[in-house]
C-alpha cells in the first residue's frame, strides 16, 4: 500500500478495569519505545476498582508530541458496554480489532475490521485457569504486533521489561502474545491496514519513560526527606507508594534494618500535614502528598505553617473538583486555592512543574526552599503529569548541598550571648533565625504559636507587633519572587505571546509547531512558580496580545497574572481555558487562537 | 538560703515558665505546678523537653512551665499529629503534650464537651443527652501502653503518675480531671470541683522511685504491686481496696466500664505495658542519630545507585 502512515498513529485499547489490561498496554508501549519510536501514553481510567470502562491511549508521532490527541486510528475493542461508542470515535481509514461476537451489522464502512474470537482463543489456547482473564489481554498485544509490524523480539522485550521483577511470568505472557500474533498471521495477513511501525534511530536516544509521581518520589528522596506523612487519595497515592518502595531500597541498612526515613500513613489529611509540620518544626525535611479534597482539609494547618514559619513540603497532585469531582481525571484547578490556602492574609510559595524532569527537580529543591524561606512549599502537579508515563532525559544528579536555611546552633547562640529573637529580621530579607528543639543551650528555646506573636515569639495582641509581623512576611514573599524557579522564555519574535504552566506545556509545544506551519509565530513564557516573577510583566509588555492557557474553568492563573500587570497592560491579556477533565490537546489551543487571531486555518 | 538543686544541678525555678493567665482557682494551674514538681524532681533536661499543645485554656499552659524548653501551641485538636512528627524528627526529645478534653475529643468551654456525662447539667441549664467519650477507654482500645487517670487537686497521686508517664517508653495517656471553676463548677455538673472530690476513688496508692534512687519504701508482702520500668525506675502501687493488676488490659477495660456504671471516678494507674516498643522503634529509625541531623551523604542515593536507578526507566 502506498499511503501507509509510518510511525504516526494513535492507538487506543478499550477494556474493563481490573482485568489486567494495564500490563498488556505497558508491554505494547515498551515494545514500541524500544524500536526507537517516540511514545505518549495516556490512561483514562474510572474511579473504580474493577468492572468499569477504561481506555488506554498511545500516541505515536515522528515529532514525539506528548499531548493527548482525541480520536484513535487503531482501536482494540474489548468492552461490550462501550463498543458502539468506541467505534464511533475511530478516525476514517482506521483499524478496529474487536471481539468477534460484537455486532458490526450496520457499523460504519470507512474502517477495517479485524474480528477475533478472544473468548474462544483464551479458552482453547491459554492453559492456566487462574491467569486466563489477565492473559486474554496479552492476546491483543500479539494481534496489534502483527497489525502494525512490531517485531516479535520487541514484544518479548516488552514482556520482560514490564515483568522485570517476575521472570517467572515471562513465558506465560509471551505464549499468550504469540497466540495473538499467530492468529493475526493466519487470518489477516492479506488484510493490511494503513499504519505501520518501523524501527528508527536518533529519536529517543537516552530517553526514559517516567511517571511524574515516580519522579517526585525520587526528587523527595534526593532532597533529603526523612519524614513523610500522608493519607491515600487518587491521584497522589502513587507518590508516597513510590517513596516507600524507593526508600525500602535506598534508605534501609540491609544489615541492621535501620531506616533513614519514616513514612507514616496518618488517620487523615489534617493529621498528615500536622505530622509533617511537627517534623519540620523539629528540623527534619518533611512532606505530605495529597489531592483535591485533601488539600481542602489541609487549609488550617497550612496557615499555621505560614504564620509560625515552619518548613514543610506539600505535594498536590491535582484532580478534577469541586468536591469529590472526577477523582481520576486531570485539572489545574487548585492553583489560586493553594496559593492562598488558609484564612487571613495567607500566601504560599507554589512550584509548578511542567514536565516529569521538573517533578523531580522541584520535589528536590522544594525542601531547600522550605528551609530557606521557613515556609510551606506547595508542589502542584496533576493527574496527567503524575500518573502517566512521559518520555524524558535522565535526571541529573544534584551537585549542590542541602540549603538548611537560617538555623542557629548552640555555639552561635553562645556567641550572641543569647541575644536572639525567633522573629527578628536581622538581615532585612524578612527571613529570621530559628532554633531546633534539643539545641543544647538554655537560651535556645522559644514558644511557637499560630496566635499573635512578637519578634521574640512572645504572645501578643499588640496592633503594631501584628502589623510589623505581617509586613515582614510580605517582604519575605517578595524576596521569593526572584528566588523561585524563573519562567522559561522562548521568543522567536512575535506580537502574540502565550503563557502556560504545568502539564499544559506538552500541548503548547505541539500547538506552536502547528501554528507556525500555518504561518503564525508565537512567543511563549512558561510560568514555574508563584508568587509570579517580574519577568511575566515584562513579557506582557513586549507583546501586543498575550493568551494565558490553562486547564480550569475560571482562568485562575489568567487572574493572578492580571493582578501583577500595570493598568495599561491589563487589556493585552486573554484567556484560553480547557476543563473537561481530559489532558488538554493541542487543538484546544490552536482552534481558539486561530479564531481570535483570525488566521485562515 | 541556697536553693536545693536536682540531680542535674538545676533549681526548681529553672522549671518555671511565664506567669499564668488562667482564672484564679483553675485546675490547670495546679496541674502546671505538679508538672513543674515532677520535671524538677526527675531532673529532666529542659533542652530535651518539647512542650506541645493544641488550642484551649489547658493548651496555653505549656507557656507556664519550663521556660527554657521549646514549646508549640498548634491548632485545635491536632496536638498529637504535631507531636508525632516532631518525635520522628528527633526521637531523643521528651514530648510532653497538654491537651484539653475539647482539644482531644471535641469542644468544651461553657458548651458541653464530648467527655460530659449523660445527665450532666450545663451552666445555663441544658442537660447533656449524649454518651460521653472516655479518653482512657479509647486509649485502652487503641493499644496505648500507659493509661492513667488522676485529679488536678491530688498532687500526691498526680506527681508520681506524671513521672511514670515521662519514664514510660512510648505513648502515655494521663487523663487529669481538671474542673473549670468558671464554666463548670455549678451543682449538676459531674465535673465540678466538689463532685470530683466526693467521687474520686483511688485504685491504689501510687509512688514512683526513679532509676537514680534506692527503693526505700517497704510494704508488707501482698499489699503492693511493683512495676519495673524499662529505664530501671519503679512504680509502687499500694493496695487500697480490691486486688488490681495494671498489666492486665482486659481488667483495666472492665474497671473503667464498671466504675462508670457505678458513677465513680476511679483514679490511679489503669494500665501499663513496659514491654511494648515506642513508635520510633517500630519505625526502625536510628536510635542515636536523629533523622533531622542526617545529611546529603546518608540521605541521597550514591551516584552509582542513581545512575543504575535511572537506567531502570529505560
Ligand atoms: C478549628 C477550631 N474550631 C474551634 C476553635 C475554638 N476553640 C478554641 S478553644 C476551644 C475549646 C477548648 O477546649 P479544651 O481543649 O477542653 O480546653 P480547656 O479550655 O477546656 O482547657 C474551642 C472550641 C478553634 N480554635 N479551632
Ligand atoms: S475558663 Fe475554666 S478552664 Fe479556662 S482558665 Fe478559667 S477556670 Fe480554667
Ligand atoms: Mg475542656
Amino acid at each position: 500500500m502506498s499511503n501507509v502512515k509510518v510511525n504516526e498513529l494513535t492507538f487506543q485499547a478499550a477494556t474493563v478495569n481490573g482485568s489486567g489490561s494495564q500490563s498488556a498496554n505497558m508491554v505494547l508501549t515498551r515494545a514500541i519505545f524500544s524500536m526507537g519510536i517516540p511514545v505518549a501514553p495516556k490512561n483514562v481510567f474510572p474511579s473504580n476498582i474493577e468492572g468499569l470502562p477504561t481506555w488506554y491511549q498511545l500516541r505515536i508521532t515522528p515529532e514525539g508530541y506528548m499531548a493527548r490527541k482525541g480520536d484513535p486510528d487503531v482501536l482494540v475493542a474489548l468492552n461490550p458496554a462501550t463498543w458502539a461508542n468506541d467505534l464511533k470515535t475511530v478516525r476514517p481509514g482506521g483499524a478496529v480489532i474487536h471481539e468477534e461476537a460484537y455486532s458490526t451489522a450496520d457499523a460504519r464502512d470507512d474502517v477495517t475490521y479485524y474480528p477475533v474470537p478472544f473468548a474462544k482463543l483464551a479458552k482453547t489456547r491459554i492453559a492456566s485457569d487462574t491467569l486466563r482473564k489477565q492473559l486474554t489481554n496479552m492476546l491483543y498485544v500479539g494481534l496489534v504486533g502483527g497489525l502494525l509490524g512490531i517485531p516479535r523480539d520487541r514484544l518479548e522485550h516488552g514482556v520482560q521489561r514490564v515483568f522485570q521483577t517476575k521472570p517467572k511470568a515471562w513465558q506465560v505472557n509471551l505464549d499468550a502474545v504469540n497466540v495473538g500474533y499467530d492468529f493475526w498471521e493466519e487470518n489477516f495477513r492479506d488484510r493490511p491496514c494503513g499504519f505501520r511501525l518501523e524501527p528508527v534511530k536518533g529519536k529517543v536516544d537516552g530517553l526514559v519513560l517516567v511517571e511524574g509521581n515516580q519522579a517526585a518520589a525520587l526528587g523527595a528522596l534526593m532532597g533529603g526527606v526523612t519524614v513523610a506523612a500522608w493519607y491515600p487519595i487518587t491521584p497522589s497515592s502513587s507518590l508516597c507508594e513510590n517513596l516507600i518502595a524507593y526508600a525500602d531500597r535506598f534508605r534501609v541498612d540491609p544489615k541492621t534494618g535501620e531506616r533513614l526515613i519514616s513514612v507514616v500513613q496518618a488517620e487523615d489529611e489534617l493529621a498528615a500535614l500536622g505530622m509533617a509540620i511537627g517534623a519540620g518544626w523539629a528540623g527534619a525535611r518533611a512532606m505530605t502528598s495529597t489531592s483535591g479534597p485533601g488539600i481542602s482539609l489541609m487549609a488550617e494547618f497550612s496557615g499555621l505553617a505560614y504564620y509560625a514559619e515552619i518548613p514543610v513540603v506539600i505535594f498536590d497532585i491535582q484532580r478534577v473538583g469541586p468536591s469529590t469531582g472526577l477523582p481520576t481525571r486531570t485539572m489545574q484547578g487548585d492553583v489560586s486555592f493553594a496559593y492562598s490556602l488558609s484564612h487571613g492574609d495567607t500566601r504560599h510559595l507554589v512550584l509548578l512543574p511542567g514536565n516529569v524532569e521538573e517533578c523531580y527537580e522541584f520535589a528536590r529543591t522544594a525542601f531547600d526552599l522550605a528551609d530557606r524561606f521557613q515556609a510551606p512549599v506547595f508542589v502542584l502537579s496533576d493527574l496527567d503529569l503524575g500518573m502517566n508515563l512521559w518520555m524524558t532525559s535522565k535526571f541529573k544528579y544534584p551537585e549542590a548541598d542541602f540549603d538548611r536555611g537560617k538555623v542557629l546552633s548552640a555555639e552561635q547562640i553562645e556567641k550572641l550571648q543569647g541575644d536572639w529573637g525567633r522573629y527578628r529580621d536581622v538581615d532585612g530579607d524578612g527571613i529570621t533565625y530559628r532554633t531546633l528543639p534539643g539545641t543544647e543551650h538554655p537560651l535556645a528555646g522559644y514558644f511557637t504559636r499560630g496566635s499573635g506573636h512578637d519578634e521574640n515569639a512572645r504572645y501578643t495582641e499588640s496592633a503594631e507587633a501584628y502589623a510589623r509581623n505581617m509586613d515582614r512576611l510580605a517582604r519575605k514573599l517578595e524576596g521569593a519572587r526572584s528566588a523561585l524557579p524563573q519562567p522559561i522564555l522562548d521568543e522567536p519574535g512575535s506580537e502574540v505571546g502565550l503563557i502556560a504552566f504545568g502539564s499544559t506545556d506538552a500541548a503548547i509545544a505541539e500547538a506552536r509547531a502547528v501554528l507556525s506551519e500555518s504561518g503564525m509565530r508565537t512567543d511563549y513564557l512558561r510560568l514555574r512558580a508563584l508568587p509570579i516573577s517580574k519577568a511575566v510583566g515584562e513579557f506582557v509588555a513586549r507583546h501586543e496580545r498575550v493568551y494565558v492557557v490553562e486547564q480550569n474553568r475560571d482562568g485562575q492563573v489568567y487572574d493572578l497574572v492580571r493582578l501583577e500587570l500595570a493598568p495599561d497592560q491589563v487589556g493585552k491579556l486573554r484567556s484560553i481555558r480547557y476543563y473537561d477533565g481530559q489532558p488538554i490537546p493541542a487543538e484546544a489551543i490552536t482552534r481558539p487562537l486561530m479564531e481570535l487571531e483570525a488566521v485562515p486555518a | 538560703m541556697a536553693a536545693t538543686l536536682n540531680r542535674i544541678g538545676l533549681a526548681r525555678d529553672a522549671y518555671k515558665g511565664a506567669a499564668t493567665t488562667m482564672c484564679a482557682g483553675c485546675g490547670h494551674n495546679s496541674i502546671t505546678n505538679h508538672l513543674i514538681k515532677a520535671l524538677y524532681e526527675l531532673g529532666v533536661e529542659p533542652q530535651r523537653l518539647a512542650k506541645m499543645s493544641g488550642i484551649g485554656c489547658s493548651s496555653k499552659t505549656p507557656a507556664y512551665f519550663v521556660e527554657q524548653a521549646h514549646g508549640f501551641n498548634g491548632v485545635h485538636g491536632r496536638m498529637p499529629a504535631l507531636t508525632t512528627g516532631a518525635q520522628l524528627a528527633d526521637r531523643r526529645l521528651i514530648m510532653l503534650g497538654v491537651s484539653g478534653d475539647g482539644d482531644t475529643v471535641s469542644i468544651g468551654l461553657g458548651q458541653f464537651s464530648a467527655t460530659a456525662d449523660v445527665g450532666s447539667v450545663q451552666k445555663k441549664g441544658a442537660v447533656n443527652t449524649f454518651q460521653p467519650i472516655d479518653p482512657c477507654a479509647v486509649a485502652l482500645t487503641l493499644g496505648c501502653s500507659f493509661v492513667a487517670r488522676s485529679f488536678s487537686g491530688d498532687g500526691k497521686q498526680l506527681v508520681p503518675l506524671i513521672k511514670a508517664a515521662i519514664a514510660h517508653r512510648g505513648m502515655a495517656l494521663l487523663d487529669v480531671i481538671s474542673p473549670c471553676v468558671t464554666f463548670n463548677d455549678h451543682d449538676g455538673s459531674t465535673k465540678s470541683y466538689s463532685w470530683v472530690k466526693e467521687h474520686d476513688e483511688e485504685i491504689h496508692d501510687v509512688s514512683f522511685i526513679p532509676f537514680f534512687e534506692e527503693i526505700a519504701v517497704d510494704y508488707a508482702p501482698g499489699t503492693a504491686v511493683s512495676v519495673e520500668m524499662h529505664d530501671g525506675s519503679h512504680l509502687l502501687l499500694k493496695k487500697l481496696g480490691e486486688e488490681y493488676d495494671p498489666t492486665d488490659r482486659m481488667q483495666a477495660m472492665h474497671l473503667v466500664e464498671d466504675s462508670r456504671a457505678k458513677g465513680q471516678l476511679l483514679t490511679g494507674l489503669l494500665y501499663i505495658d513496659e514491654s511494648s516498643p515506642d513508635f520510633a522503634t517500630t519505625e526502625h529509625i536510628p536510635a542515636e542519630r536523629p533523622l533531622r541531623d542526617l545529611g546529603e551523604q546518608e540521605l541521597r542515593l550514591s551516584r552509582a545507585d542513581f545512575d543504575t536507578f535511572m537506567d531502570e526507566f529505560a
